[in-house]
């Protein structure tokens, strides 16, 4: 059985005449494998990732989503949270006056007291966030910042990589992470990511990217690129390459076939 | 009118014999007072509501009922204690029950350069040097609260029987908070009462203090009427840090006026959280009477039910090279009604005035109404003023982003309302109001036990 199992998937804007934008969507995704979808801008990448999370601005008009077996679209964005499914956002909120340590302690109880262990207290919540500071090149100071309130762009994004690594999700769902990164970010980010996926082989990731760039570090197993809210390609690392070479023209002419 | 049909009381008549010849010149100049602010409450009436200055507000539940005046009674409650300072927090604390002063409640020790007198029949409870000064009180009291044109702030000077006058000498630091504690309540007979708070601060030159007012109160499923004047005066290069925490009772009326006159150099900084009570009208003027005054109006409004908040504020800039900042916050649930007028005004001499003014409004309901207006009068032609408002729902986005870390949807939304509010919270310096104001945030808005902020509300040093 598959951890995810897309079946169908369509979904529109939640808004009287909204556009449809996922038209049909099918993918499965195994504990422990790292996925890719690539896709130009528009394509439904995004909209894919934010109604597995949840999001209630979009209305999912046909289909079926599976998670460890269970209806997932059948359960609000925080019952998902709770059950393992991380989404690192594309444009992180800005949450002036809430603290990231209170933020994040307060998300990490939730999901505990959810799977029945006990709520950490500030002591063992300390070592636990000091850990993944480290592993992600996170000040100190920087848990006492209201979220995201001021960061820079990467700052923000490795701040979501931070909170994935507190949360240490069963599905993680990245969304363009990569985008608005320097080099240097993008290489302690893909680190990161990629230590998240050693320390727990069953912990399966979804990258959702425009350019082939992070897969340079972040090797997937598989990728699918997504034309017009479909995946019409599937295959492995070598397609994301292919993609940087020859662009997307070549699958929507394939596509259209 | 009703209120006034009485005889005003003769101050000089009924006191003890012990009375020093300066307690007799402050007796005979109050009753002076109160005369006068009769007769010009007299004059000028209720305010309707073809007023600009009042029209925003409905008046009628203070108009139409028929209110006994309080008197002087001596209360032992333990309903007040939960309002108090511990010695630890306060370097003085003062109790009024119905406007009338509780020695056997208040805490008052003599600190060097610090004298505080209060205004009652009984005689003068003084601290310090000067038992009564008259000198003083003829300077100050009056003299920013104008009875002339504000009905309330007469009817205050014609009726308050009692009130506090504190001092802080020149050059004189107070380093701990002096506590004002204002505890109402509505008639023993469950009747509509009215009662008269009245405080004068005056701060010399380059003295410090910290002076937070608390109004609470139990009206018993009644009514009472709070009519507050507030005066301050702040010598050159003095600092006044000032919280207001308005908890007044579900049945409280309340009506304030707060003026504060800052000489050259004198800063200062209010904290006004208005949380409580069926309707209120704050009015506070600041005029910035010296060059390189500075002003600082923090302000927070939390209501919900039909509870409805006036807050008229005026900045009132006189000298040149004066700097104000202001920020209101509105937390607004149900049917809840506030306004916040925001006046600036720069005479023509005073250049360089750099003013930012800045309203907030969060409306947990749709039925909720947030009536917004800055009032710009600019005389002079080099300065710089800016003011901003915004109305609006909880953040969505916000929402969803707690949501997606587990946080269930009523926690998130409570959560972001702490914060929003939190943003005037963590500039209040004294942590007895900050420690009431977030208790009052968490209490009011369920925020879960799991979720109580703890470490959310860290005192910022550096915001103000």
């Amino acid at each position: 059985m598959a951890l995810l199992e897309i079946r169908n998937l369509h979904a529109r804007v939640a808004a009287p005449g909204g556009r449809e934008i996922l038209k049909g969507v099918n993918l499965n995704i195994d504990s422990g494998e790292v996925h890719a979808i690539m896709g130009k801008n528009g394509s439904g990448k995004s909209t894919l990732c934010q109604v597995l999370a949840g999001r209630e601005t979009y209305e999912v008009t046909a289909g079926e989503v599976f998670y460890d077996g269970k209806d997932l679209l059948a359960q609000s964005a925080e019952e998902r949270a709770r059950e393992g499914i991380f989404l690192a956002f594309q444009y992180p909120v800005e949450i002036p006056g809430v603290s990231t340590s209170y933020f994040l302690k307060a998300a990490v109880n939730a999901v505990r007291k959810h799977q029945g262990q006990s709520e950490l207290d500030a002591m063992e919540f300390l070592k636990l966030v000091k850990e993944k500071q480290s592993m992600l090149e996170i000040e100190q100071s920087f848990m006492n910042r209201a979220v995201n309130e001021g960061f820079s762009g990467g700052e923000k994004k490795r701040n979501e990589v931070f909170q994935m690594a507190v949360m240490n999700p069963r599905l993680g769902l990245l969304d363009e992470t990569d985008s608005g990164l320097d080099i240097d970010a993008l290489q302690t980010v893909a680190a990161g990511i990629n230590k998240l996926h050693q320390q727990d082989s069953q912990r399966a990731l979804l990258v959702v990217t425009h350019y082939q760039r992070l897969l340079n570090y972040v090797v997937p197993d598989f990728v699918h690129v997504m034309i017009e809210g479909q995946i019409v390609e599937s295959g492995g690392k070598e397609l994301a390459m292919e993609l940087e070479k020859r662009g997307y023209a070549w699958v929507e002419q394939e596509s259209r076939r | 009118m009703s209120l006034l049909d009485k005889p005003l009381l003769d101050r000089s008549v009924g006191r003890m014999p012990s009375m020093t010849v300066q307690d007799i010149t402050v007796a005979r100049w109050l009753s002076e007072f109160h005369r006068r602010g009769a007769a010009r409450f007299e004059q000028l009436g209720w305010p309707g509501r073809d007023q600009e200055y009042w029209r925003h507000t409905n008046f009628a539940p203070i108009i139409n009922t028929r209110f006994t005046e309080s008197q002087s009674a001596v209360v032992h409650s333990s309903a007040l204690d939960a309002h108090r300072f511990s010695e630890n927090e306060a370097a003085i604390e003062l109790v009024f029950f119905n406007g009338f002063y509780q020695p056997h409640l208040s805490r008052l020790s003599p600190i060097n350069g610090l004298t505080v007198q209060t205004l009652g029949a009984g005689g003068a409870t003084s601290t310090g040097d000067d038992p009564a000064d008259a000198a003083l009180l003829e300077r100050h009291l009056g003299q920013y609260a104008s009875m002339e044109s504000n009905p309330f702030a007469a009817l205050n000077a014609g009726q308050f029987r009692d009130g506090a006058v504190i001092h802080v000498q020149r050059g004189v630091s107070i380093d701990k908070p002096i506590h004002v504690l204002f505890y109402a309540s509505a008639a023993p007979d469950g009747s509509p009462m009215i009662n008269h708070p009245r405080l004068l601060v005056v701060a010399g030159e380059d003295a410090q203090l910290s002076l937070v007012e608390s109004y609470v109160g139990d009206a018993g499923g009644g009514v009472y009427f709070t009519n507050a004047v507030t005066e301050i005066s702040a010598g050159a290069g003095s600092f006044i840090d000032h919280c207001r925490l308005q908890r007044e009772d579900a049945g409280a009326l309340h009506v304030a006026g707060f003026e504060v006159d800052l000489q050259e150099r004198a800063n200062f900084i209010s904290h006004a959280a208005t949380l409580g009570g069926k309707l209120t009208r704050n009015n506070l003027n600041v005029i910035l009477n010296g060059e390189r005054a500075e002003a600082t109006l923090n302000g927070l409004v939390v209501i919900s039910g039909s509870q409805h908040v006036d807050n008229h504020t005026l900045l009132h800039h006189e000298k040149a090279h004066c700097p104000s900042h202001e920020l209101y916050k509105h937390v607004l649930a149900d049917r809840a009604t506030a306004v916040f007028k925001g006046q600036i005004f720069v005479q023509k001499d005073a250049q360089k005035t750099d003013s930012k003014q800045s309203s907030k409004s969060l409306l947990l309901s749709d039925e909720a109404t947030m009536n917004s207006q800055p009032a710009l009068e600019i005389y002079a032609d080099d300065v710089k003023c800016t003011h901003g408002s915004t109305i609006g729902p909880v953040d969505e986005e916000a929402v969803f982003y707690l949501r997606s870390r587990g946080i269930s949807l009523d926690a998130a939304r409570h959560l972001l309302t702490y914060a929003f509010a939190a943003d005037i919270t963590r500039r209040i310096k004294v942590a007895p109001v900050r420690r009431r104001v977030e208790d009052f945030m968490a209490n009011q808005h369920g925020l879960p036990q799991d979720l109580r902020i703890t470490d959310l509300g860290q005192h910022d040093e550096k915001a103000r």
